[in-house]
């Protein structure tokens, strides 16, 4: 599939579930959706946004976010993001990580809520009219709880190593790429390989795989993390994110970065060929 | 040879500070935190002590977690972490941590990366260590702007941790949730009581001429200086060649 097609699945003010930094942002999808154009996206940040959450921002397709924390990590704070929130043209949900797997988890298991401990006494809570607090019923009294509603996105996006024929897709122990997708109504993956091999017949893949059943499309994406690395397969480009945060501070030096050869064109090029011959095949 | 670096006596004075625990975990970009773990895991492996177990999140090397970035979390819930480090722009005299941004929320200016895991875990980890370089009034305020997470909560909130001590560029402080407030422990050696006073924007209870934080002895120093760098220079190694170079002049 391509992804220009697959990026025609997102339509305006869907929910966007996407994944911290080091589990496989799919950046091979950003400009694709981009492209596309469907904005009003709300997102959901898994269980914390950088570069795809702030591309998107600095596009203009986000209305809203809900988010444990959007950085750049050592490159520092996301521009684009920072501006919106100073200006207030996008809305905040802040949360806590834990919190986050927990609206997934309830979803997963088709529950209405999750409970969860801390929170109590924080700006976090106090800003959120969608989370509750209860009394434990199971304690004799008082022991106040928060519970966390079932988040259920519209879609998933993320990057993994590989998928087979069968549309199975290889996570291996970022386990919360399958509650992104467990939680989903549907997922979309971007993959470095698409291998011959069914990953469910061998117990040694099949356990770190992502049945067929969760994802709704799988498309060819060589690097297609990058400039963020993907676990086991390549490291993070720091320098490309460090020029990403210089250029972004201005809206006008985002808008270059974004038209730049730099940002890639995924859109512009069949899925099936690497759209960055000069770089060298993962390894 | 440079005799003792500042990071080294901070990297020490968390070795010391984690006295005791069994598993510590350390966040991404955590550099200084990390290596007081690892010195005190090499120093707990010599003494034939009990093994300690150290996390660093995002980490290949250092990470035994298989189930996704969540299992940290459930990890702490049960009470398998004892030592955590959260740092905060800013962080005020109640031990309540600002990691949102300064100002009127939500406009936060400037906004800051957000709260991560801290409203979970400064509940549930029962050493929990503030630690932030910078020591100003700028970072050290007297009432936060936003909480991610408080210092203390009231009677019946289920808490099993919180804070146990501040460590800054200046200073070591530890934390009273009586009061609820910190107290000065110790001054790291070039920095004076009024010195101390004059960048924090909260009051602290200090003795009338404060110790001096205590620098690590040779033996410590050789072994921070050779196997921890090394074991450093895997997750971070733009920091320990920094600090390598910085230690050799």
């Amino acid at each position: 599939m391509d992804l220009r097609e697959m990026a025609r699945r997102v339509e305006p003010g869907m929910l966007l579930a996407l994944p911290v930094d080091y589990a496989g942002v799919s950046m091979a999808m950003t400009k694709p959706l981009i492209e596309h154009g469907a904005g009003d996206l709300r997102l959901f940040c898994v269980p914390t946004g950088g570069l795809q959450v702030d591309q998107l921002i600095g596009a203009g397709l986000v209305r809203s976010i809900e988010t444990s924390a959007v950085s750049l990590g050592e490159a520092g704070g996301a521009p684009r993001f920072n501006q919106a929130i100073r200006e207030g043209t996008i809305a905040i949900r802040d949360a806590t990580c834990p919190a986050i797997h927990a609206g997934l988890m309830a979803a997963q298991k088709g529950n209405p809520f999750q409970p969860m401990r801390g929170l109590i006494g924080s700006d976090i809570l106090r800003f959120r009219d969608d989370w509750r607090v209860i009394d434990n019923p199971f304690a004799d009294g008082g022991d106040p709880i928060v519970l966390i509603p079932a988040v259920k996105p519209d879609i998933a996006i993320f990057h993994a190593p590989m998928a087979d024929r069968h549309g199975n897709v290889w996570i291996g122990r970022r386990r919360e790429l399958a509650a992104m997708a467990y939680a989903s109504a549907q997922t979309l993956v971007t993959v470095e390989r698409i291998v011959d091999e069914n990953l469910l017949a061998s117990e040694m893949s099949a356990a770190g795989t992502l049945p067929s059943l969760y994802v709704t499309d799988v498309a060819l994406a060589p690097r297609g993390a990058w400039p963020y690395g993907l676990w086991g397969e390549y490291p993070t480009d720091t320098a490309e994110i460090l020029r990403y945060a210089k250029a972004a501070r201005t809206p006008e030096g985002f808008a270059e970065y974004m038209a730049s050869s730099g940002a890639s064109s995924m859109a512009s090029s069949p899925a099936t060929s690497p759209s960055r011959p000069a770089l060298e095949p993962a390894q | 040879m440079r005799e003792v670096h500042p990071r080294e006596i901070l990297i020490a004075t968390i070795a010391r500070l984690l006295d005791g625990v069994r598993h510590v975990a350390v966040g991404a970009s955590s550099p200084i935190p990390a290596a007081g773990a690892m010195l005190l895991r090499a120093q707990k492996k010599r003494a034939g002590a009990p093994p300690v177990r150290l996390s660093i999140l995002g980490s290949v090397e250092h990470n035994f977690f298989t189930n996704g970035s969540a299992e940290l979390f459930d990890c702490a819930g049960q009470g398998r972490i004892d030592a955590f480090f959260l740092g905060g722009g800013q962080i005020d005299g109640r031990g309540n941590i600002n990691l949102v941004g300064a100002g009127e929320y939500p406009g936060s200016t400037p906004r800051w990366p957000g709260s991560f895991g801290s409203a979970y875990l400064y509940f549930v980890v029962p050493r929990v260590i503030l630690f932030r370089e910078e020591h100003s009034s700028r970072v050290l305020v007297e009432t936060v702007d936003f909480t991610s997470a408080p210092g203390t909560s009231e009677d019946g909130v289920y808490r099993t941790g919180g804070p146990a001590a501040l460590l800054t560029g200046k200073a070591l402080f530890s934390f009273d949730k009586t009061r609820p407030g910190f107290t000065l422990e110790s001054l790291h050696p070039g920095h004076d009581l009024a010195e101390v006073k004059a960048a924090t924007g909260f009051g602290f209870a200090h003795a009338g001429s404060p110790k001096q934080t205590e620098a690590p002895d040779r033996a410590t120093l050789d072994l921070l200086r050779g196997q921890i760098m090394d074991e450093l220079s895997e997750t971070y190694p733009d920091f320990a060649s920094r600090l390598r170079s910085e230690t050799a002049a």
